[in-house]
């Protein structure tokens, strides 16, 4: 995967849980948390999909890196350019 | 002997152990669902009767939002599950009202109602009132309390007079206290919040159409639901629980067990010690009147109706059958519907004793159960709907009724009055959930189900 496809990769995962919000507009640079109503039950449900589609494990000691878009794709990028990119399961 | 084996076996295809599943599937977990009858449903299921579908629980869905309301418990668990709010066609409540000693209040989806109701009937209270909106809206009532807390005595302590306090507690105590004469603070705010704050509503065609999309949910996600499957016995071993073996001696194995059958039953199925005095004492008797026109041409304008004719919420086992000051009457057809209704349907409930309906014989039960009707049709014809004129059909269930379908001891309804939180037992791996471990109601089932599967594999695996 490209750096553009992680990006699509997520919002693919935020799509299937969240479908009733908007993202065509969400800044990569701003906390996710501060522009769609995410909890924490919803993010722990971003990880589980993360592993589930593409082995990902994320540690909860590195969550916070997962806060904005941006940081999702700098964490993500070393294990997923390897990877093909899996939308709408 | 069968080598079938699953991740997970939920008992009951009730409300809680469709949740569960569901999140489960969701995550890869292989997840076999065991009802013991044909339908799914448990405590909110329905029935054929002449060509009518009745639901056998439903007055309303609490908890209603709106589509993308943040933060509303709605929200989140329809997330949980993966269900658009769209799916549940929810049509809300036109108002409801509480009557109790000649007092009386109406309230909608719009707390704004409530308050006004509250300033002309309590003219004194307001500032009481405005206190206890207040508390409720900030307090976090998911966190435990250290030791317990009177529902009764917090509003005493918050300056509400006697009389406000018991109209507000009659709605409440009725539609989830497994306590008796009292709730836990924690359970008023959060019952508060979801009959007050957020609402009643109703999925479209009744409960039909949320446990299609429950079941449907579990089969896209590769669960199975068994059906006519009665589990006879909890398999474990020193290192915990390691399958269950149905009533037709098959055995079949997996590393976890959630029950949703009650902590009682569950211990009975598992062979560890019963205590029966933990099993609720919380169950119905409910009346239905089909009627010829809709509830609104004829005079009721009520989606539910709360009515107490004493001063004070007798929430307790009553000692004869039925207690014979409560009662709450729902006209499921004054929900906002797509179709308008072409008739009319009246729900009538009373809180019940289990031992008094099963100690009469069978000559003697159906002449109980026409009395119990009766009773309940006088008491709406005081309010100023007798349904008895109108009726094309009726129906009845009783204790005995709900015990028999959803297999709770005493036919227990709120499950019981001590819950398990955190749904463990003394065998490791066997998980309760349902009205034992957590909330009652639809929207509390749902969330004990979540919860459950999400602490006790979903989470641990994913950190």
């Amino acid at each position: 995967m490209t750096r553009e496809e992680i990006v699509e990769a997520i919002k693919d995962i935020i799509a299937t849980i969240a479908p009733d919000e908007d993202l065509s507009n969400l800044k990569h640079d701003v906390r996710l948390r501060d522009q769609i109503a995410l909890d924490s039950m919803d993010f722990l449900d971003i990880v589980m999909e993360l592993r589930k589609r593409y082995g990902v494990q994320v540690p909860e000691e590195d969550y916070k890196e997962l806060a904005t878009m941006d940081g999702c794709v700098n964490y993500l990028y070393p294990q997923l350019s390897t990877k093909q990119l899996k939308v709408g399961v | 002997m069968s080598t079938e084996r699953q991740d997970v076996i939920v008992i009951g295809a009730g409300m809680s152990g469709l949740a569960a599943a569901i999140r489960l599937a969701q995550f890869d977990q292989r997840v076999l669902v065991l009802e013991q009858h044909a339908l799914p449903g448990g405590l909110n299921s329905f029935y054929k009767r002449r060509g009518r579908r009745l639901d056998t629980g439903l007055h309303a869905m609490t908890n209603f939002a709106r589509k993308g309301a943040r933060d509303a418990p709605l929200t989140k668990i329809l997330r949980q599950l993966r269900i658009g709010h769209d799916e549940l066609a929810l049509g809300e409540q036109g108002h409801s009202r509480i009557t109790l000693a000649g007092l009386s209040v109406r309230f909608s989806n719009d707390i704004a109602l409530l308050c006004a109701e509250i300033e002309r009937e309590f003219p004194g209270e307001r500032d009481a009132f405005a206190r206890l909106l207040e508390c409720v809206r900030s307090h976090d009532p998911f966190r435990p309390a250290a030791s317990f807390v009177s529902a009764r005595a917090q509003l005493v302590a918050l300056g509400l007079g006697p009389e406000l306090a018991e109209v507000l507690l009659l709605p409440i105590l009725s539609y989830g206290s497994a306590l008796e004469q009292d709730a836990e603070w924690n359970d008023f705010v959060i019952l508060f919040r979801s009959l007050f704050l957020e609402g009643f509503a109703r999925p479209e065609g009744g409960i039909k159409r949320l446990l299609d999309i429950l079941v449907a949910r579990l089969s896209e996600r590769g669960g199975v639901l068994r059906r006519n499957s009665t589990v006879a016995a909890i398999l474990s071993g020193p290192d915990g629980v390691r399958g269950v073996r149905l009533e037709d001696g098959t055995e079949i194995e997996c590393t976890h067990v959630l029950s949703s059958a009650g902590r009682v039953e569950t211990a009975r199925l598992a062979g560890l010690p019963v205590r029966t005095e933990e099993s609720g004492w919380v169950t119905l008797f409910e009346a239905l009147w089909i009627l010829k026109r809709p509830s609104r041409e004829l005079g009721c304008m009520e989606t539910v109706h709360f009515c107490c004719d004493e001063p004070r919420v007798p929430w307790r086992e009553p000692e004869g059958r039925i207690e014979p000051s409560i009662g709450i009457f729902c006209a499921s057809d004054n929900y906002a519907t797509q179709e308008p209704p072409v008739e009319g349907m009246l729900r009538a409930t009373a809180i019940a004793n289990h031992d008094r309906w099963c100690e009469i014989d069978e000559e003697a039960y159906p002449i109980a159960k026409r009395a119990a009707c009766d009773h309940l049709a006088d008491m709406s014809a005081r309010l100023g709907l007798d349904p008895r004129p109108h009726a094309i059909d009726s129906d009845s269930f009783t204790p005995r009724t709900i015990r028999r379908y959803t297999g709770h001891a005493r036919g227990a309804v709120y499950g019981s009055p001590h819950k398990y939180r955190d749904g463990a037992t003394p065998i490791p791996r066997l998980i309760l959930i349902g009205n034992d471990q957590g909330l009652v109601g639809i929207t509390g089932a749902l969330l004990s189900g979540i919860t459950m599967a999400n602490l006790h594999l979903l989470h641990a695996r994913a950190t």
